[in-house]
């Protein structure tokens, strides 16, 4: 097996970026659309094959999966002991992320050809796709911290310039700039906490990191800080970064804006792939985070994790905006995805958490890929984003009724889709370790499948309004990745994951833990009865429920206010106290100094100009002259 | 002289052949444009020749030596004059009518390389000093090219004069420095100098010489004249090819023969640094015309090179080859855009540059990623150059100069986009209109932009720099 073929994973779509961006006047639509479909067929394919055959065949060396350095060179050299490397890392986890980051790619690359069908911008758009793509592989694959830091700031880039893709509407430029704010705010964390590890560690390099033996030799000569070890500060400010960009509370902000987007670009970037980063970061850093003075840093990680699945998930329960009904529900399943790393413990079953995370992550890139592009096919059928305008839907999109329907009882944990499989372990994982939070894993279990369905009633069944034009199916290139990712999400949770993923890297086998799984379900029913309740047939049921719980409904329905107070601290705050002294200092100050350096420059300038006189022989004398001047002073100096 | 021997001095060998195929050439085609095409081609061939495999021994007792680090730097330098082939061939087309002998130019400028690569390859002070002499005296001669034009008259004139003092004052170095280790052979004199005033001087003497054609303070002055004056292509030559060539050599000069003096000559060379870059950024600041402008970037750049050679090691020497690799690109792109622009519209001052993005973006977007790369902006392969001489210069604790090294590139900032800012935000009544380059133009500018683009980030080219950065056993 010829593994230097995984370079091309990551350098086929930067080739496509770079000839789309470079021609993006010369090559039209829908050409560009298929270059990019067919970069992404072959990169998926090698994919598919590399990781598949990694699993089966040679992964596994004595019961234990290999980690495989395929490829690393060095990038920038500074001195022996300091160089920055680039390279490929073949291991359990880069290989999962194998499957989902180019399959989800993929089929919204498809699915693009039908929906941004006569937008503008169509090359544009599958350029920075193709960045995306490019990034988020090379993120996948980093075997060193830096390098992931450096792929992490480029997906932010694209995830900047794909939220903004409509720049002509000033809400969707505002919401690029919150990401990219927002996320780089935290990857200031990121930074710092990088800094700060590998300067104790002396390395970046993923390997050596987490290396259990390194990790003891860290953990005996730990400088503490503040009560905690240095090293604890340190993951705590990378698990920051990973919260910017996987949206925990409170960095989340950004997310609901990012909807903004372009449909297919929210289901890659902001549902499946992207905003799981940070999940993949800390799982990629697991040992780091368990070991390190007894797992401090990853009951952090726990209860934030908790914290926003419940957050996120009441919010969900109140919005109109059904993309913004997905993005409170990826905030809310990303939750589960941290809580579960957080309560995971080391070694085979006690690992479960670490393996359910990976399940989760695994499936719920499949169902919410689905929904967001059964979303996109709605918005494209209705031309509207919010629910008020919809309803009986399901007689005239029935491709996407039954989709959406599938990936619903997916993400609502309904046995036998996907959803259930990976839920079921996290909560089984959580019941083990910490009763509070299996609990509210359990609260949101039933808040999430009474939202998913309020969604699903209220698009598909409730009326049948008068629609201006009559919604109709989507093109082929947009039903075909729907039904690919609903056989996926319907079929995906039989996969034996516990045989593939594990925190020490060998195999162990899980059941189903039945009491826990059948309270699980038994709340997931309830809540889709109490949808059917309220939102099968038009009533009104919620309006009467909304107003019974008054300010508490305005508060969800405001999202707890949360971007009012961020407003209020950085501009009644940081800009007036902070920010407006230092302008002044800056404008008086620092540029005074400077202008009057400027000036003096061109002064002296001036001044000197007369040695360059045009006259051969001056220039004579100033050669000689100056041969024997230096001379004289080096002699002056040694004999001193 | 066996096989052995042939291959090892291979790369002078073919130029040889390549130059007499030239001569023969000039006598049997009279058509000037296929004499471009001929002198294109036949060096495109030394070219990539020099690719093929490396042999590192000696010839003549000692007298010359090769090894990969002077093969690799002869290939780049093969690169930079083919660029420059290339824009002298659009020049030459050009005038046409105005110049009688076309193929007498590039036997020239094959004869100036031919110097510096002997002066590169050189083991022992006579051939340092006649590759010295063959890579300056033809190249006066070709200064006088435009024997129309009065002012590359003078340029010659004052090139050959400076060039004469420069060579004499270098020549009376060596002696000293023979008289005082008793040994011509490079690698013999460390180790045999004593301390003494003599010696110094000697010392200052040699090195003035090659300051001298690396343009730094003071014995700078001829350049900005020189390169006003000559032909854009010549002046292109000098400003990087023949300074290349000297920096490598002193290279070898500082760290292998005069590595004894080094508690010396490390504060010659750091304030010849602080006033290169200083001298060299306050000129520029004030020039209109930009062959003027680019020969006083190219002191500071000067500065900014030798500011490396105090890290004494090999990360001194593998920096300063990078950089030179890089600038070389750089300078290239700068002055080829000059040419292309005075060629069709006769345009060199700043001035005229105003709305040039307008009706030429093309041009004006190489211009902008060549002063770019001077002034050091990544991800533009110049950052990356200039961050290494940093690095040399700060792995030995000169962090001062490091600092006014940051200072200068500021100040050289400010200018570098003065012109860009012409080119692109400034508006203009009559602005240069739009031209078609030809095809050879074209290609060199291709080339450098392809090249400013990859080089700073395609690191196995600086790691095989490192590799072969062993000139001396550090």
């Amino acid at each position: 097996m010829n593994l230097n073929l995984m370079i091309l994973i990551p350098l086929i779509p930067l080739a496509v970026f770079l000839l789309l961006g470079i021609f993006f006047r010369r090559i039209k639509e829908p050409v560009s659309g298929y270059i990019g479909v067919a970069g992404l067929t072959i990169v998926s394919l090698i994919s598919f094959y590399i990781a598949i055959s990694y699993f089966l065949d040679f992964g596994l060396v004595n019961g234990e999966y290999q980690k495989i350095i395929v490829f690393r060179s060095t990038w920038i050299h500074f001195t022996d002991n300091l160089k920055i490397e680039m390279g490929i890392l073949l291991d359990p986890l880069s290989a999962v992320m194998l499957i989902v980051v180019p399959l989800i790619s993929w089929m919204v690359h498809i699915y693009s050809l039908g929906y941004m069908k006569g937008e503008g911008g169509f090359t544009r758009f599958y350029a920075f796709l193709s960045l995306f793509t490019f990034s988020m592989l090379g993120l996948v694959l980093s075997v060193n911290i830096f390098q992931i830091y450096i792929f992490w700031e480029l997906v932010g880039v694209s995830s900047y310039s794909l939220i903004g893709f409509y720049y002509k509407k000033k809400s969707a430029v505002l919401a690029a700039k919150k990401a990219f704010i927002v996320t780089r705010f935290a990857d200031l964390g990121f930074l710092i906490g990088l800094l700060i590890l590998s300067y104790f560690a002396g390395t970046f390099d993923f390997l050596t990191l987490t290396n259990l033996d390194f990790i003891q030799t860290l953990n005996g000569q730990a400088v503490t800080f503040m009560g905690l070890s240095v090293i604890t500060w340190a993951l705590i400010l990378i698990f920051m970064g990973g919260a910017g960009k996987s949206a925990m509370f409170p960095l989340h902000i950004w997310l609901p804006d990012a909807m903004e987007g372009p449909t297919p670009v929210s289901a890659l970037i902001h549902a499946a792939t992207m905003v799981v980063a940070g999940v993949f970061l800390v799982a990629r850093l697991f040992p780091m985070f368990y070991f390190i003075e007894d797992g401090i840093a990853l009951e952090v990680v726990a209860y934030v994790g908790a914290f926003t699945t419940l957050f996120a998930a009441v919010i969900a329960l109140t919005q109109y905006d059904i993309k913004r009904v997905l993005a409170f529900s990826t905030m809310s399943q990303i939750g589960y995805m941290m809580l579960a790393l957080g309560v995971s413990g080391y070694g085979e079953h006690e690992g479960l958490g670490y393996m359910a995370s990976m399940f989760h992550l695994f499936t719920h890139a499949m169902f919410k890929a689905l929904l967001f592009l059964g979303a996109g096919a709605i918005i494209h059928a209705v031309h509207s984003n919010f629910m008020q305008d919809m309803g009986g839907l399901r007689k005239h999109l029935p491709v996407t009724h039954i989709t959406f329907l599938v990936a619903a009882l997916a993400i609502s944990g309904i046995p036998p889709f996907a959803g259930f499989f990976s839920k079921d372990e996290i909560l089984a994982a959580a019941f083990e370790h910490n009763k509070l939070i299996w609990f509210t894993g359990f609260i949101v279990a039933g808040m999430t499948a009474f939202y998913m369905f309020r969604l699903y009633f209220r698009i598909f069944w409730w009326n049948d309004p008068e629609y201006k034009h009559k919604p109709h199916e989507a093109p082929k290139t947009m039903t075909v990745p729907l039904m690919i990712l609903a056989f996926m999400a319907a079929f995906s949770g039989f996969i034996p994951f516990s045989d593939f993923v594990s925190t020490d890297y060998s195999p162990f086998h899980t059941h189903i833990e039945w009491g826990l799984a059948g309270a699980s379900v038994g709340i997931g029913v309830l809540g889709i009865l109490l949808a059917v309740l309220f939102y099968k047939k038009e009533n009104d049921l919620s309006d009467r429920f909304a107003r019974a719980f008054g300010i508490f409904y305005k508060w969800t329905f405001n999202k707890f206010y949360i971007d009012e107070l961020y407003f209020f601290i950085t501009k009644k705050i940081i800009f007036k106290n902070i920010s407006a002294p230092f302008a002044w200092f800056d404008r008086h100050i620092v540029d005074g100094t400077m202008n009057g350096i400027g000036n003096s420059t061109v002064w002296i300038s001036e001044k000197i100009k007369g040695l360059q006189s045009g006259r051969v022989q001056d220039y004579a004398m100033y050669f000689v002259s100056g041969a024997t001047v230096i001379s004289m002073i080096l002699w002056f100096l040694l004999n001193n | 002289m066996n096989w052995n021997q042939i291959f090892l001095m291979r790369q002078e060998l073919f130029l040889t052949i390549v130059i007499l195929l030239m001569l023969i050439a000039d006598i049997l085609v009279s058509d000037k444009k296929a004499l471009n095409k001929i002198a294109i081609a036949l060096f495109a061939l030394q070219t990539v020749f020099g690719f093929f495999s490396v042999y590192e021994g000696s010839l003549f007792g000692g007298m010359y030596v090769t090894d990969s680090l002077t093969f690799a730097f002869k290939n780049i330098l093969n690169i930079g004059v083919f660029l420059i082939v290339l824009q002298s061939a659009s020049f030459l087309d050009k005038n046409l009518s105005e110049i009688k002998k076309v193929g007498e130019f590039y036997i020239i400028l094959f004869s100036s390389l031919l110097g510096i690569y002997f002066m590169i390859s050189a083991g022992h002070f006579l051939i340092l000093y006649l590759g010295l002499e063959l890579s300056i005296l033809p190249i006066s001669a070709l200064a006088a090219y435009e024997l129309y034009n009065r002012k590359s008259s003078e340029a010659a004139i004052k090139l050959i004069l400076s060039a004469a003092i420069s060579s004499g004052v270098f020549l009376f170095g060596i002696t000293i420095l023979y008289a005082d280790a008793g040994s011509l052979y490079l690698k013999d004199m460390n180790g045999n100098l004593s301390l003494t005033y003599f010696s110094i001087m000697g010392m200052v003497f040699m090195f003035s010489g090659l300051a001298f054609k690396i343009s730094l303070v003071p014995f700078h002055f001829w350049t900005a004249d020189v390169y006003e004056g000559a032909p854009t292509a010549v002046s292109n030559y000098l400003s990087v090819i023949s300074k290349a060539g000297a920096v490598f050599i002193l290279v070898v000069l500082l760290f292998v023969s005069l590595r004894s003096m080094v508690d010396i000559w490390k504060y010659m060379i750091y304030g010849i640094t602080v006033l290169t870059m200083f001298v060299g950024n306050f000129f520029a600041l004030r020039q209109q015309n930009l062959k003027r402008f680019l020969a006083f970037s190219s002191i500071a750049q000067a500065g900014f090179i030798t500011m490396a050679l105090l890290s004494v090691d090999r990360l001194g020497v593998s920096s300063i080859i990078y950089f030179l690799a890089i600038y070389i690109f750089s300078n290239i792109g700068a002055f080829g855009v000059v040419e292309a622009v005075a060629l069709k519209t006769g345009k060199e001052n700043i001035d005229d540059y105003k709305g040039l993005y307008r009706t030429n973006p093309m041009v004006s977007l190489v211009l902008m990623l060549s002063l770019f790369s001077l002034a050091g902006i990544p991800p533009v392969a110049g950052f990356f150059g200039k961050f290494f001489l940093y690095t040399a210069a700060a792995s030995k604790g000169y962090y001062a100069l490091v600092f006014i090294a940051v200072v200068n590139v500021t100040i050289s900032l400010y200018y570098y986009l003065i012109v860009v800012r012409a080119a692109f935000l400034r508006k203009s009544e009559k602005p240069i209109p739009y031209f078609k380059s030809d095809i050879y133009m074209k290609t060199s500018l291709f080339i450098v932009t392809i090249a400013l683009l990859v080089m700073g980030l395609f690191s196995p080219f600086y790691e095989y720099i490192y590799d072969i950065s062993n000139i001396v056993n550090f």
